[in-house]
């Protein structure tokens, strides 16, 4: 796949810097040593709830690049995350083959399958991409529900029978997996940020900025449109190993409508584009309903509510990307 | 997303396929034009507001729920069942239960929908999800998690056959129903001035406002036309397939937004063009391809569309605004 022909107008940018320099080191290291001895203090529920919003982040994470980078309406994310999760179950089943493994080879697959079908709609305007992509959500959704070749089980799903291995530990217990998944996300923020601040995160803003204006300065845009959607749907697809080891059966219902909406609305909650954005967004989508379950059959209304609230109050988002609010330094993009 | 759950046991397969060849043809035309009807109902409130406000609302689904909900409270709980004569409590409850919908439109639009106008349009799709899942929880706190069914009497069980072709008292009520309204509506909006004053606002606000045109009072109306119809044919819906749920907005919605791409959206016509013909290809696919696939070959059908015609079949071509 072709990365992004830059004209010369832009040229690299000079101080690319790591995720330590912006936001203060010590708010990192404070973070992280919060983050290890959390589980310790903690009960499995609330483990779980933080591993189940690890794969979340990762999942708002990969529609970031989509959603929040590029500014494509993708509203059907979850089938690409679905395509990871079947992969790894189904392989791992019928060949056996180590999770290790399976985990790039599911975001491969799912990859290729965001770069084939992304294709030919990736010209689509706004609302256009965003009708299509749910109804591509929607037929792999009832595609793995109608059980082609036997593969995917049906409603009932697919069993996983393996689980990650690290020096011969077996990845079972939720403070494993809290591990395991917190580790994912650290690395794949660290990359995200250098990708952000890359000469490909610089095109992939400036067409989320002004497309027309892109083209004229000598980004390919289609390309891309394309490398973005690729990415973020390899992402989703490896994040869905770690989601079959942790749940064990893959069913359909978890690839539903309404996963791709509540995943969707972390980016924009988040911040488009803003990387800790995803991580609050997600907070805020996942953690929060789970602490108010006291008013269980009340919260999903004031979360609705919220919704609305916080897009007519604050609608740059928990956390606004930087990009949205400075300008470009004198001499740069020169 | 199997929100209607006995849609495969509903009047024409549970009958099984006796009918065969020209009338299985036939019927299964009939039952398309009947669901592609409602589809089209559904897919007006979606198409006007996207034509206005280039904004997808996304609690439209719902609200067509809720008009499915409410005629159920009203034929079952109140007065109008019981009281009125069957000729005279349906219209009694499709009236009711528009103009409750009309009312909760108008407050979605002033409460989630104003305040967002000027700003980017993913503000305000968010915002629609917003009211959508309030909506949908507000349903189930209200009626329950469970299916609710609508009360066996409401519908007269009269059946016609002519030939081999069997067609329900429901079928035809729906597709006399909805030709009315939209052709009504069609009318409207074509002839009048206050018609004319929706097609000038839905061209550009600010041009519309100086020409004298209230756009605030516009986009009301709007909300009250869409949701009404949307209820409506909740209503029918409900006697058609007598059981509801409160997750039937996202299903049934989805579909008749389908349908509104398909005919173009913001255009009137295409809304129900594509709900007809989305109704019509469903069942066909349903009934000669496969059942469980015919989703699928809906969407498929949409993607080839919106590939190779992205305007829909009725929309015009309008230029991307640089």
């Amino acid at each position: 796949m072709a990365s992004p022909r830059l004209g010369p107008g832009l040229v690299p940018g000079r101080r690319i810097s790591g995720l330590v320099d912006r936001y203060s080191a010590w708010a990192v290291a404070a973070i992280a040593v919060a983050a290890l001895v959390f589980p310790m203090v903690t009960s499995d529920y609330w483990i779980d709830v933080a591993v189940f919003w690890g794969i979340y982040v990762l999942l708002g994470l990969s529609l970031n690049i989509i959603v929040g980078e590029v500014g494509l309406f993708d509203m059907g994310h979850m089938a690409f995350f679905a395509i990871g999760a079947y992969t790894t179950a189904i392989l791992s089943g019928q060949l056996g083959i180590s999770l290790w493994l399976l985990l790039p080879l599911s975001g491969v697959a799912a990859g290729l399958a965001g770069y084939v079908l992304a294709r030919p709609i990736i010209h689509l305007r706004g609302d256009y991409l965003l009708i299509v992509t749910i109804g591509l959500n929607e037929m792999i959704r009832i595609s793995l529900l109608n059980n082609p070749w036997g593969l995917t089980g049906g409603p009932n799903g697919v069993i996983m029978l393996d689980q990650f291995r690290v020096l011969g530990l077996t990845i079972q217990k939720p403070i494993h997996f809290y591990y395991l998944v917190w580790v994912f996300v650290a690395v794949s923020m660290f990359a995200l940020v250098r990708l952000q601040r890359s000469r490909i995160g610089r095109a992939w803003n400036y067409i989320r900025e002004d497309e027309v204006a892109a083209e004229a300065m000598g980004i390919d845009v289609r390309a891309a449109k394309l490398l973005a959607f690729t990415l973020g749907a390899g992402l989703a697809g490896a994040t869905g190993t770690v989601f079959a080891a942790k749940l064990v059966v893959i069913s359909p219902e978890s690839f539903t409508f309404m996963e791709s909406v509540i995943l969707f609305c972390i980016v924009v909650l988040g911040g488009m584009g803003s990387i800790p954005g995803v991580v609050l967004g997600s907070a805020a989508m996942l953690v929060l309903p789970e602490i108010l379950r006291n008013f269980a059959q009340y919260r999903m209304l004031f979360f609705g509510a919220a919704m609305v609230l916080m897009m007519i109050f604050r609608p740059q988002g928990l956390w606004p990307s930087r990009r949205w609010t400075t300008k470009l330094q004198e001499g740069e993009g020169e | 997303m199997n929100g209607w759950r006995c849609r495969r046991g509903g009047p024409a397969r549970r009958r099984g396929f006796r009918a065969e060849g020209m009338a299985l043809f036939i019927e299964q035309l009939v039952n398309g034009l009947t669901v592609g009807a409602v589809y089209a109902l559904v897919a007006l409130g979606y198409t006007m507001v996207y034509g206005v406000m280039r904004l997808i609302n996304f609690a439209h689904g719902d609200l067509f729920m809720l008009g499915s909900y409410f005629g159920f409270t009203l034929l079952v709980a109140t007065f109008v069942g019981s009281a009125l004569p069957l000729w005279a409590a349906l219209p009694v409850t499709v009236l009711a239960s528009a103009t409750g919908v009309a009312i909760l439109g108008v407050l979605v639009e002033r409460a989630a929908y104003r305040p967002l106008r000027r700003s980017n349009r993913l503000t305000a799709v968010v915002s629609a999800m917003g009211v959508s899942i309030f909506l949908q929880n507000a349903a189930m706190l209200v009626w329950g998690p469970r299916y609710r069914a609508y009360p066996p009497w409401a519908v007269p069980d009269v059946r016609w056959e002519i030939g081999a072709v069997h067609i329900g008292f429901m079928q035809v009520l729906i597709l006399m129903v909805s030709i009315l309204l939209m052709a009504g509506l069609y009318l409207f909006v074509q002839r009048t001035t206050v018609g004319a004053a929706i097609r000038a606002t839905a061209i550009d606000h600010d041009t519309a406002r100086l020409m004298g045109i209230n756009v605030d009072q516009i986009i009301r109306l709007i909300f009250v036309i869409g949701p009404g119809l949307g209820a409506v044919a909740g209503v029918l819906l409900g006697l058609y397939y007598r059981q509801i749920h409160f997750t039937v907005g996202w299903s049934y919605g989805l579909k008749a937004f389908t349908a509104a791409i398909l005919g173009g959206i913001g255009n009137i016509p295409g809304a129900m063009v594509g709900g007809l013909l989305l109704g019509i290809l469903e069942m066909l696919g349903g009934g000669y391809i496969s059942a469980a696939w015919k989703d699928v070959f809906v969407f498929l059908i949409l993607i080839l569309l919106l590939i190779f015609r992205p305007t829909g079949l009725l929309g015009e071509r309008v230029a991307e605004k640089v």
